[in-house]
């Protein structure tokens, strides 16, 4: 059977359709439901095997991105989300997803909640650009196994990630690289923010939450690629999906 | 209650940098320094560890922000402002929507912080200067810079904030004792309520009440101005036009736009002309809607708040044919933007404060909706100045056959989406007036904010509802608000509403005000009653506000309640068909403006072209282009940039609209040209629709699938000169548009873009048409960039070179849909690998950008002469040498020539002249006049 995965739809989210997408393609029964079915327990979380908090702007962004999210988040779902956590069922954030998870202190997750953010691009601006990703947690489910570079899209004003504690090792998921995979050393626009360590995504102890600012659900078809008139075959996003829907299969 | 004050510092405040470089840029060499902090004000009753919990939790992050607090009366002080700096504070007009207040409500009941009762938001600045500041000196950066005196106010020192009010109508109405007015007086009445009508028009308004034997209620006075307003009748385009030649044209729309798209008559053509959008078929499941609108008046105005509703409402057209929107366009024309900021007429903001406030509020509009920005174009020309033009364009998708326009006798009119408030007052006929310097203050209190997020949830709610058939009519609220949306669905039906079940954002609201708001984020459905209930969970699951406001009647008239009493009672037949035909006069002039002569020497072809390059309406928008989100939705194949590195312009946008099955796509581009439009409108109007078509064929759409829209930005057309050029251009559009058989499905005018300068001259815009196509393309795997693939590929002029000679507009060769249909099967065949239209700059920079795009050189072999000739129906194209034979064939009989070859060294080879790439680079990557 298709493990189940929970699209949370908030006040703002929009990039929910393209996540669903990427889901189903990469082998789940993709659902979006609206927060408020939550809420009203219409639907209920643990019914789920993979929980994903989608990109957008969940509430215009008012007070800092992501912030009125997680404040949701850790009112009403505290212990359900906790739950699908601790159970080690696969929960991703992207972008405003992660910036919910990382501002609820669900990320990192360890215990220098609240130590870290995601602020503004040291551009000072929104920015949308196609990047390179080099997955490099062995540790988080989503990204174990995964060798070769992701690209796809960035596209956000706040994916800036700065931490005050140690954030460890095996918890960077995902970093910014150059073309040719070297690292992107804080170069902009290779790394497109000025994230700390070129993260573009981290995971908690567990391995079991990711949370990124690119949206590789973006790149799931050739043509979606922005060279793919130059030849280039593309769909290298869709491989972080099938590492979590295939982990919420075994499960 | 208590009002408590936080001041909120950022460690690494990115908006410094860019208020710092704005200042250099506008002439401010004195300010040192800048540092802005967030305000926040809150009423109510907290306890201190309410205020603490409040503080950090809601109003910080912990991370890379620290704040403080104090109840007032009372200072807070910055931290270590230094002596000499100025510190001022800034904060919202009372009435100013203020989206984040709203949710620190919200989101502090949410939490559990009791006692948080209203709040308002405002920004500190601490200035400094590399002088003492005196009070003038200080006011102009405010002004010019921090502040815009349209929706904020500001204070040195501490301001004292303004709270949004408990919202009630004042419930007054005035009754206008219109039957005894003389000639005088009713053009005296039409000017104080700003109604833009003229005599005629009056009179018949005095006739209409002569006969009902009373006199019309202020919402009576106020719906009739609306609905006879040019932005909503659009009169000058059916007016009876009387040429110089004694020609007679009885309206330009029926004579010219409509006639001919009758006259193709294409069978793909859905709707044309008479919903909120035109709607072409797409496959067997979906069919596809465009729209383009402008909104040049209000973002003159209020540039952020202007292009942001203009966004907005070009999206609610989408909706209003009940499809899903899933691209934007917008193209753009500003002043120049190092205007020396002295010579600006009194009351015009600076182009560039223009330009980046309408680039923001395209920006945040299109992002936080989720709609990718794909296609568009900037534009630069001194006549912009005080008369910025935004066009908004969106592309939706619905399944066939769930569109309805068929409202029925007890439907319910329901309004769908966001408050009523003062918004846009009046936006309709305030967009058929020229502008003064008065313009800002009088129509300052009613500029419109847009609200993305509360539109997103109509999105949600209206492609549910519309696929489980909830209700029979929708219509958008636009110009005229309730007025014209309630008014257009009871046409011919008729309705009675009441005007205080309408939910309001603040007190005070007058019903005329009530029912003629341009507030934005709502619209008008009509919903059967036994499917209401369906409507409003859709509505609650989705944190939007459904309000039921009256009943479809079946008896034909307009009447309106505010609670016991009617405020209006209109026979509909009046209203709508009881505007008298506008007698106006056009005189055909060949050339009303001066045109820009060029001097081609050989020996300055370096120069030329890398001037070119960088000059403003060729060089790299890719800046601007980089603030919107043209990714989301996933459907963008070929993107606004592009090449190796991504940073070459694209002829045109394909996307591939999520949900359907196959591969098929849609094309977007878009033609202007407001230097051709000053010297001969006719043949303008026919460069800007090849320009359309031309861009769309070279990214792979099909030449014979191709619709179009027109959007005219004009100046006074009561000064026949004037009206002669628009008349010419919709002469021109129809004949290009049969000649290519691409039919128009929707347009759009704004006239009057004219600013009567504080020095009593006119500053009139060039004549500006903006033609908009759609297009579709088989297999979006076929799409072809501009950018060179491969070195030693060939190099092809297609089309046939038939340069204007000086100042004259060049013409479209007859041969042109021939090439386009043998280009579109050579695209189709494979046997292409590059292809860049031949547009402003003519051959040297299409052949510049396409080795941009490619990293890659090119040899081209061409007399100097012909370099930089602009012409119409032309493409440099690069064909692999094994398929020339192929593609030569497909061109039987048609102009083409080998022109020259892709070169493996950065070097663009012209006449024995080699210009290196990286100084192409840099001449076409000098940023935007920063």
């Amino acid at each position: 059977m298709k493990p189940k995965a929970l699209v949370l739809q908030a006040r703002g989210s929009n990039r929910d359709l393209d996540v669903m997408d990427a889901l189903t393609l990469a082998g789940a029964d993709a659902v979006g439901i609206p927060l408020n079915d939550l809420r009203n327990r219409k639907t209920l979380l643990s019914d789920f095997q993979l929980l994903v908090v989608p990109g957008g702007f969940s509430y215009a962004d008012a007070l800092g991105a992501g912030k009125l999210l997680a404040l949701d988040l850790a009112s009403y779902f505290v212990d359900e989300i906790s739950a699908f956590v601790h159970a080690g069922k696969p929960v991703i954030g992207i972008c405003n997803g992660f910036q919910a998870l990382v501002k609820s202190g669900i990320l990192p997750g360890d215990s220098s909640a609240g130590q870290s953010t995601l602020t503004f691009n040291a551009q000072g601006h929104f920015e949308c650009r196609w990047v390179h990703l080099r997955p490099v947690s062995r540790n988080c489910i989503w990204t174990k196994g995964l060798e070769e570079i992701i690209t796809c899209p960035i596209a956000h004003g706040e994916g800036n990630f700065q931490s005050l504690g140690s954030l460890a090792p095996e918890q960077i998921a995902i970093s910014y690289v150059h073309m040719d995979g070297s690292s992107a050393n804080g170069e902009y626009p290779a790394n497109p923010n000025g994230s700390m360590l070129d993260i573009a995504g981290i995971c908690n102890p567990q391995g079991n939450v990711l949370g990124l600012m690119p949206h590789p659900e973006n790149h799931i078809h050739t043509w979606q690629h922005p060279r793919h008139t130059r030849g280039e075959t593309g769909g290298s996003g869709l491989k972080l999906f099938e590492n979590g829907v295939k982990y919420a299969g075994d499960l | 209650m208590s009002i408590y004050k936080f001041l909120v510092f950022n460690n690494n405040d990115p908006r410094m940098t860019g208020y710092l470089t704005d200042a250099q840029a506008l002439g401010f060499q004195h300010l040192q320094g800048l540092m802005v902090h967030d305000l926040y004000y809150i009423e109510g009753q907290l306890s201190q560890e309410g205020l603490q919990q409040l503080a950090l939790k809601l109003l910080t992050d912990p991370v890379t922000q620290s704040i403080k607090w104090i109840e007032l009366p009372g200072t807070l002080a910055s931290d270590s402002p230094g002596a000499d700096a100025v510190l001022l504070e800034v904060a919202l007009r009372p009435g100013v929507t203020d989206p984040v207040a709203e949710q620190i409500v919200r989101a502090a009941y949410e939490i559990g912080i009791d006692g948080v009762w209203r709040a308002a938001t405002a920004q500190r600045f601490v200035l400094k200067f590399n002088e003492p500041a005196e009070q003038p000196a200080v006011d102009q950066i405010v002004k010019n810079l921090l502040a815009n005196p349209v929706i904020q106010h500001w204070a040195m020192g501490e301001i004292i904030p303004s709270f949004p009010q408990e919202a009630e109508s004042s419930g007054t109405v005035e009754i206008l004792p219109i039957r005894s007015l003389d000639q005088e007086e009713l053009l005296a009445l039409s000017r104080e309520r700003r109604a833009a009508l003229d005599l005629a028009e009056m009179q018949a308004v005095q006739n209409y009440f002569l006969k009902e034997q009373r006199d019309p209620t202020d919402v009576e006075f106020e719906t009739i101005a609306q609905t006879w307003s040019e932005h909503c009748v659009h009169k000058t385009f059916k007016a009876r036009i009387t040429r110089d030649d004694g020609q007679v044209i009885d309206s330009l729309i029926k004579t010219y736009l409509k006639s001919a798209t009758d006259k193709i008559n294409a069978p793909w053509v859905i709707s044309a002309f008479v919903d909120n959008a035109g709607i072409i078929d797409f496959d067997d499941e979906f069919e596809i809607s465009f729209k383009a609108e402008t909104h040049n008046h209000p973002s003159a105005v209020e540039p952020f708040g202007g292009a942001n509703t203009g966004v907005g409402g070009v999206i609610r057209d989408i909706l209003g044919v009940s499809a899903k929107p899933i691209a934007n366009t917008d193209v753009l024309c500003f002043g120049s933007q190092d205007l020396d900021p002295n010579s600006l007429p009194e009351g015009v903001l600076h182009p560039r404060r223009i330009q980046s406030g309408v680039v923001a509020g395209v920006q945040d509009y299109g992002n936080k909706i989720g709609i990718p920005t794909v296609n568009g174009a900037i534009l630069y020309d001194e006549g912009y100045t005080a008369n910025p033009l935004v066009f908004c364009g969106c592309v939706g998708i619905a399944p066939k056959g769930r569109h309805h326009k068929d409202p029925q006798a007890r439907d319910r009119v329901a309004v769908l989406g966001g408050r009523t408030g003062r918004d846009g007052l009046r936006g309709a006929t305030f967009s058929s007036m020229t502008m003064d310097a008065q313009t800002g203050e009088v129509s300052g209190a009613s500029v419109q904010i847009g609200d993305p997020i509360t539109e997103k949830g109509l999105i949600d709610v209206i492609v549910r509802a519309r696929d489980l058939g909830l209700y029979n009519d929708i219509t958008d609220c636009g110009a005229g608000g309730l007025s014209s949306a309630v008014g257009e669905m009871a046409s011919s039906i008729g309705c009675d509403v009441d005007l205080a079940r309408v939910r309001l954002k603040y007190p005070g609201l007058a019903p005329w005000e009530i029912w003629l708001s341009e507030a934005q984020e709502r619209m008008v459905l009509a919903v059967p009653p036994e499917h209401y209930p369906a409507l409003q969970e859709l509505c609650d699951t989705f944190d939007t506000e459904l309000t039921y406001i009256g009943e479809f009647t079946g008896d034909g008239r307009l009447v309106v309640r505010y609670g016991e009493s009617v405020v209006v009672d209109m026979d509909n037949e009046f209203l709508h068909e009881g505007i008298p035909q506008r007698q106006l006069k056009a005189v055909i002039e060949k050339v009303s403006f001066k045109s820009r002569a060029f001097d081609i020497e050989n020996s300055n072809i370096r120069d030329r072209l890398l001037a070119l390059l960088s000059s403003p309406n060729i060089a790299s928008k890719a800046p601007v282009i980089r603030l919107y989100d043209h990714e989301i939705q996933g459907g963008t194949v070929v993107k606004p940039l592009t090449g190796v590195e991504a940073d070459a312009p694209s002829d045109a946008a394909v996307i591939k609209p999520m949900g359907t099955k196959g591969l098929k796509g849609i094309v977007l581009s878009n033609g202007i040209n407001p230097e051709y439009g000053k010297r001969d409108a006719y043949q303008m109007a026919w460069s800007v629709m090849d320009e359309a078509v031309r861009n769309a064929v070279a990214v792979g759409a099909d030449p014979d699938r191709i619709a179009v829209l027109d959007n005219f930005c004009w100046g006074d057309p009561l000064r026949p000169e004037t009206l002669g050029s628009l008349v010419e251009a919709c002469r021109g559009c129809h004949d290009a548009s049969l000649f290519y058989g691409t039919p128009f499905i929707s347009g759009k005018d704004s006239l009057n873009n004219e600013y009567l300068g504080a020095d009593g001259q006119r500053h009139a815009i060039p004549p500006t048409l903006l033609i908009s196509a759609i297009g579709v393309i088989q297999d979006v795997n076929q799409a072809v960039t501009m950018d060179l693939k491969k070195a030693n590929n060939l190099i092809y002029l297609a089309g046939e070179f038939l340069p204007g000679s000086e100042g004259v507009v060049p013409i479209v060769p007859a041969s042109t849909p021939g090439v386009y249909r043998a280009m579109h099967q050579a695209i189709k065949s494979g046997l292409v690998k590059s292809v860049h239209d031949l547009s402003e700059g003519g051959l040297a920079v299409t052949a510049a950008e396409m080795c941009l795009g490619g990293r890659l050189g090119m040899k081209v072999n061409s007399e100097a002469s012909i370099l930089f000739s602009e012409v119409n129906g032309c493409f440099l194209v690069e064909v692999a040498p094994g398929k020339a034979s192929a593609f030569e064939a497909q061109f039987d009989g048609l102009p083409i020539c080998k022109i020259g070859k892709v070169i493996p060294d950065p070097i663009l080879r012209i006449s024995n002249l080699d210009i290196p790439l990286v100084d192409l680079f840099q001449a076409f990557n000098n940023p935007l006049h920063l």
